[in-house]
């Protein structure tokens, strides 16, 4: 038996791969939009991963560094490096910033580190090109990701600094290229203020006679350069000792430094469960909402398909072909527009996939679910024309 | 070879609804068409030669009467066969008004799909369809889609497609409308010797005035009766 719906489809074969190629976009932004989800997922993962903490020790009640603001002092890290089951503890602060890169903006997540700790927590995890940060004011390290290049100049704050390190695939949960400079510059950059700023805070604590009282000599002083001062940072992330419990060394800190402390887990359930929570619903709606439009479409291309062969349909009927072949040709026409579309939206996500500013990672496995979906969506959406072409009465084949 | 009977029709009656809105469309039809015989089916609009076709074509269920295919009763009461599909794929060709070839099949196929259906193999089913083409003299059009057949070939492929399965019984629904005179009378030649060479019963409904006097019977159907007249059996010879 030949196979009529291949012989449909040959005979338009235009009209055919215009339709699959329309629909094979929609596939294709359907796989992107699930990308889109992966890649923020990923990019959580990696900001994880690269940090090279197995501990984060962030400020009481909060969600700190990543999800919410957090500030501990910066001297922290030494007893938390001194203690049991500790390898290593290092600083870090994080700004998401406008950074400038000659005349234009570049969204960055500046993250200052201490300088010559080339295998310390926080730190870039490799580099492709240059080297790590060795001095400590004014160079930087930057994910390749924000466009700059060996050498060049980064503005940050008030303050420029030369490019001396490439990395790659450091980023920020959101996304963002990581730029990491010295610590003490981040703290600066994080925690500076303007000079109007400063100079209204000097004249307010001078007018403070609780500040300034006559009798005592250097009071004003010291109350004006401790307000001066950045001894804050972020976080203190925490490498473990081999062997070491993690929940335990947590448990740990938690007791006699009276800080929050996160293991890897619970920073991964923050990140995915609170940080990206909302996005993954919104793209889930998306995700949704396509798919009800591709079933619509296909739904309605394949009834139009039927609607044009209802005569042929008679015909066939009533020269005693089964049901079974008719519903076999409609189920088969509805198939084939189901791979030609998916394999052009494949084709297509992967193209654009990597055109994207934020980073789409299309997945095998989302492929497979994506294709066996598009699959049960083509022979959902051929329902309606199998129903009308079942309907179909022979006789409409014959005479008035 | 059907070598049968051709068709009987005995007391055939068709009703539409019940209770007093029931409109019998057939009252009493009564043919009997031989093997290798074409007999006209004429009468005015609205007199039931649809609705006859549509009881002889096992389309629509009659309310009364007797149909025999060769020796088989198909209907006496009830039908008799199950398979109406297979009855009307293995028993009776169909030859439309418009050709209704199925556009995506080029003329072997079109032919073909009927013993394919049947369940013979492709290539059987394909000589097949070529031995009626060339029988047909549209052998030189075999691979040629519908699109690109004049009107006279469509039609000359339709009837291949109607004798595909050898059936003993042809129906043929006003087939010469839309040809002129020369090709209205190319198809009744056709049909001739198509039933003859096939053993073919072929009933022929008609308006066509051209053709009307080609038959040697004619079947005259009126409120539902039919009667039977005798042709004139005119030459469709080109003279």
């Amino acid at each position: 038996m030949i196979s009529l719906a291949g012989r449909d489809i040959l005979h338009g074969w235009g009209k055919f791969v215009l339709t699959g190629f329309g629909l094979g976009l929609l596939i294709g932004v359907t796989l992107t939009m699930g990308g889109v989800y992966r890649g923020m997922v990923d990019d959580a993962r990696v900001l994880l991963d690269n940090s090279g903490a197995d501990l984060w020790v962030v400020q009481q009640d909060t969600l700190g560094p990543y999800a919410e603001s957090s500030s501990i002092y910066d001297d922290l890290w030494r007893s938390v490096a001194g203690m049991k089951g500790v390898e290593a503890a290092a600083n870090v602060t994080y700004l998401t910033t406008q950074i400038r890169r000659g005349e234009e903006d570049v969204r960055a997540m500046v993250v200052g580190v201490e300088p010559g700790v080339l295998s310390g927590p926080g730190q870039p995890r490799y580099l492709v090109a240059g080297r790590h940060i060795t001095r400590s004011h004014y160079e930087a390290v930057a994910d390749e990701a924000s466009g700059f290049r060996l050498g060049d100049s980064i503005g940050i704050r008030r303050n420029s600094y030369r490019v001396v390190g490439i990395t790659r695939r450091m980023v920020s949960s959101g996304g963002d290229p990581m730029v990491f400079i010295p610590l003490k510059d981040a703290q600066e950059a994080q925690f500076l203020k303007d000079n109007d700023f400063i100079l209204q805070q000097r004249r307010r604590t001078e007018a403070n006679p609780s500040l300034n009282r006559p009798g005592i000599p250097g009071l004003l002083e010291s109350v004006l350069a401790s307000q001066t001062g950045n001894s804050t940072v972020n976080a203190v992330l925490v490498r473990l000792a081999p062997g070491a419990d993690p929940e335990e060394t947590a448990e740990h800190i938690r007791r006699w430094k009276r800080h929050e402390v996160y293991t890897r887990e619970q920073m991964e359930e923050i990140l995915l469960g609170k940080l990206i929570a909302t996005s993954s619903r919104q793209i889930g709606m998306f995700l949704v909402i396509l798919a009800i439009v591709s079933a619509a479409i296909v739904a309605f291309i394949i009834y139009t398909l039927t609607m044009g062969k209802i005569r042929e349909i008679a015909v066939l009927k009533l020269i005693g072909t089964k049901n079974r072949t008719i519903v076999g040709m409609i189920l088969q026409q509805a198939l084939g527009l189901g791979v030609l579309g998916f394999m052009i939206g494949k084709i297509s996500a992967t193209i654009w996939a990597p055109i994207f500013p934020k980073y789409v990672l299309l997945e095998g496995r989302d492929s497979v679910a994506g294709f066996i979906a598009v699959m049960i969506m083509c022979v959902a959406s051929s329902v309606l024309a199998i129903r009308m072409a079942l309907k179909v009465d022979p006789a409409e084949a014959i005479g008035g | 070879m059907s070598g049968g009977k051709g068709i009987t029709v005995e007391g055939l009656k068709k009703r539409y609804g019940s209770g007093e809105t029931a409109v019998d469309a057939l009252k009493e039809v009564n043919m009997v068409v031989a093997p290798g015989e074409v007999v006209g089916l004429i009468g005015p609009s609205g007199s039931g030669k649809t609705t006859l076709l549509k009881c002889l074509g096992a389309v629509i269920e009659p309310t009364a009467g007797k149909m025999t295919i060769g020796d088989n009763v198909i209907y006496e009461e009830k039908w008799k066969i199950k398979d109406l599909r297979a009855l009307r794929r293995d028993k009776i060709g169909f030859v439309f008004q418009a050709p209704y070839l199925i556009p995506f099949l080029d003329a072997t196929d079109n032919v073909a799909l009927l013993p394919m259906l049947a369940g013979k193999p492709n290539g059987e089913a394909r000589d097949r369809a070529r031995e009626l083409l060339d029988a047909l003299d549209v052998a030189h059009r075999a691979r040629a889609m519908p699109s690109e057949l004049s009107g006279g070939e469509q039609q000359r492929v339709s009837i291949a497609r109607a004798l595909a399965n050898q059936p003993p019984v042809i129906l043929a629904d006003e087939p010469t409308a839309p040809l002129d005179s020369e090709r209205a009378m190319a198809v009744i030649r056709i049909l001739n010797s198509m039933a003859k060479q096939y053993e073919a019963a072929i009933i022929v409904v008609t308006h066509d005035e051209k053709i009307i006097p080609t038959f040697r019977r004619i079947y005259r159907i009126r409120d539902g009766k039919t009667e039977e007249e005798a042709g004139e059996g005119r030459s469709t010879e080109p003279t």
